[in-house]
């Protein structure tokens, strides 16, 4: 019997995968809740916007460490590039947003192509600590680079033009609010597009098997230099937008605090599942908040006892969590493979 | 031309102390990363905690240093056996993020610990009297207490090659590193040697974080702070290997010295650009695939 007999069986393979791009309802919440907390909390605008940023941070990190299988404690290094480039723009007299957003993404993406030939050629203990020297390189030269960066001081002198020349960044922080949550969108759409395709799916298999991937002609290298490449690009326009924000350039963009706060903040959510840094980026600040405010000099404590209890608990993070709740509650099966759907 | 020399005789002096309190710290970490496959990035806490009971024993109680260096580290090699037990052993041969959120919080909490018992601030740490001032070698004069770091690192170094070379534990755990399910069917009990193999690894990394209080002060964010050297040491030498970590320490004693006595203003930076440039030339590090033991 050809194929062309049994025309149900090949197009119900193309349906379960389509199935699984299309829109569902429970999506839409995160993006009404914005709009909500732009009505509802006109004081905390400025720290909405921060927070929207670290959600595309935390995003642009997902694709390499939820899809990619790539363990990473240097994203800080694209973030940080990102943040720089965008900064040193601006101080010399080119202050327009949107371009500065592609600045920012090409800068972060040039670094992740060119450290992406070491970090991916290693495995395990070796490729985290690679990760991590990419990082805490370009923070020495960005603290040793005085001259250029102000070091230690910050980046001086930014100035940022009005978005599409028309709403100016406000003190109350409504106009980043909105240009964050814009990008964010944006952002989110993209990821969400290319974690359904073709190119999506076989970063997915490589994960799960790179020998079979192999096998099959997958071009498993090239497949996740690209991967690391857009990730990278995606923290640098996060990198660019807090510098745009702000209107200033730290150190810390760089600093390992950063890289590692944003693969806790992930694994706190759930990784490779998309909404993860949605879920961990919020409950994660608000408990970080929350702790220093109780304990402002032990906080350290509760939030590692915080991470010990969700790592012996809670597998999978929060989503992880909820899942099994879910399953439980339904009487569904859990599922075999576990954590990464 | 003798200033040249000086200096580079200078350089290799505390290069070699360096590399050695390097070497004590991190050869744990190689091993027990080989064994395990677990991904630690809490290592440095046992260090800081040897730095810890060492420097309380030392000051507070009088112990002399050398009985407090190996107090410390059975103290903290016993201590640890717990923490393996009930924490790290849950996540043998599970995911990889898992270990570094584990490990994570264990540094956090370990940090916050060390700042409620001990302060913020560094502990004090002044070598006895017999151990400080200068040695006179060869009509040169050298540090006593580095002197005594090099040379009791060389000891050390001398008696865990020869245990792991010619003993039968060595052979054990030589076995069990290459493959672990083959040693467990031959009958080797790999989970007792797992214990032990990180207890001796969290002693050998508290004696290293006692005798080198000096050069490393004790101090609550010790264990992040040095993290990064601990990582290229375990990469650059080689996951499994004790031989190779030692070489690692060594080059990354030494240049990291020179870089910083010769190139100040450049910071770390060419430590981390000479790590890049061997891992790119040999992704599994120095010793990865030659010479597993």
């Amino acid at each position: 019997m050809s194929a062309a007999a049994t025309p149900a069986a090949v197009p119900e393979a193309v349906r379960a995968l389509a199935r699984r791009h299309r829109f569902r309802a429970y999506e839409t919440l995160p993006w009404i809740a914005a709009i909500g907390g732009y009505f509802l909390f006109p004081d905390y605008l400025a720290l909405g916007a921060q927070v929207f940023i670290a959600i595309l941070f935390a995003l642009a990190t997902d694709l390499i460490l939820g899809y990619g299988g790539i363990i990473t404690l240097g994203q800080a290094a694209f973030f940080g590039a990102g943040a720089y480039a965008c900064g040193l723009v601006s101080a010399h007299g080119w202050g327009e947003p949107l371009s500065l957003l592609l600045i920012g993404a090409a800068a972060a993406a040039l670094v992740g192509f060119l450290s992406g030939f070491v970090v991916l050629r290693a495995t395990g203990l070796t490729q985290l600590m690679l990760t991590l020297i990419v990082a805490v390189m370009l923070q020495e030269a960005a603290n040793k680079a005085n001259d250029l960066t102000g070091g230690a001081n910050g980046l001086q002198g930014m100035e940022i033009w009005p978005i599409l020349g028309l709403f100016p960044f406000d003190l109350y922080g409504v106009a980043a609010y909105l240009y964050c949550l814009a990008v964010l969108f944006l952002g989110w759409l993209v990821l969400r597009t290319l974690v359904h395709s073709p190119f999506g799916r076989s970063l997915t298999g490589i994960r799960e098997s790179e020998a079979r991937m192999n096998a099959i002609g997958s071009p498993v290298f090239r497949r996740r230099l690209a991967a690391y490449v857009i990730s990278a690009a995606l923290a640098g326009v996060a990198g660019a937008l807090a510098a745009e924000t702000t209107q200033l350039v730290a150190l810390d963009a760089l600093s390992f605090d950063r890289s590692g706060g944003v693969v806790i903040m992930l694994i706190v959510g759930g990784i490779g599942r998309l909404y993860g840094g949605f879920i961990g980026v919020p409950l994660y600040m608000i408990a970080q908040d929350r702790f220093a405010e109780i304990d402002p000099v032990y906080w350290y404590f509760w939030i590692g006892l915080f991470l010990l209890l969700v790592v012996l608990f809670a597998r999978g993070g929060m989503i992880g969590l909820g899942e099994t709740l879910w399953r439980r509650l339904k009487f569904i099966p859990l599922r075999p493979w576990g954590r990464r759907g | 031309m003798t200033e040249a020399v000086s200096a580079a005789i200078s350089i290799a002096f505390h290069g070699l102390a360096f590399a050695m309190v390097l070497y004590l710290v991190s050869v744990g970490l190689s091993v027990t990363m080989g064994l395990m496959g677990f991904v630690n990035l809490a290592h440095g806490v046992f260090a800081a905690a040897g730095g810890y009971v060492m420097t309380t024993l030392f000051n507070d109680y009088g112990v002399p240093f050398p009985a407090a260096a190996a107090i410390a580290a059975i103290v903290v090699g016993a201590a640890s056996v717990a923490i393996e037990r009930t924490l790290y052993r849950r996540f043998y041969g599970g995911d990889e993020l898992d270990q570094v959120l584990l490990t994570i919080a264990i540094v956090f909490m370990s940090v916050a610990a060390a700042k409620y018992f001990w302060g913020s601030s560094q502990q004090p740490m002044h070598p006895p009297p017999y151990l400080s001032g200068q040695i006179e070698v060869l009509g040169r004069d050298f540090p006593t207490y580095r002197s005594f770091i090099i040379a009791s690192g060389a000891v050390l170094v001398t008696l865990l090659w020869f245990g792991l070379d010619r003993t039968r534990l060595g052979a054990k755990i030589r076995a069990s590193v290459d493959n672990r399910r083959m040693a467990q069917s031959v009958g080797i009990d790999t989970s007792g040697l797992f214990s032990f193999t990180f207890a001796l690894g969290t002693g050998l990394a508290a004696l290293g974080g006692a005798l080198g209080a000096e050069l490393w002060p004790i101090f609550p964010g010790y264990s992040l702070d040095h993290l990064i050297y601990f990582l290229i040491v375990v990469a650059v030498g080689g996951l499994g290997t004790i031989r190779g970590p030692f070489f690692a320490a060594l080059l990354l004693g030494v240049a990291d010295t020179a870089f910083k006595y010769l190139l100040p203003e450049f910071g770390s930076f060419f430590i981390y650009a000479l790590t890049l440039a061997v891992l790119l030339w040999r992704p599994k590090g120095l010793f990865g695939q030659i010479g597993r033991t």
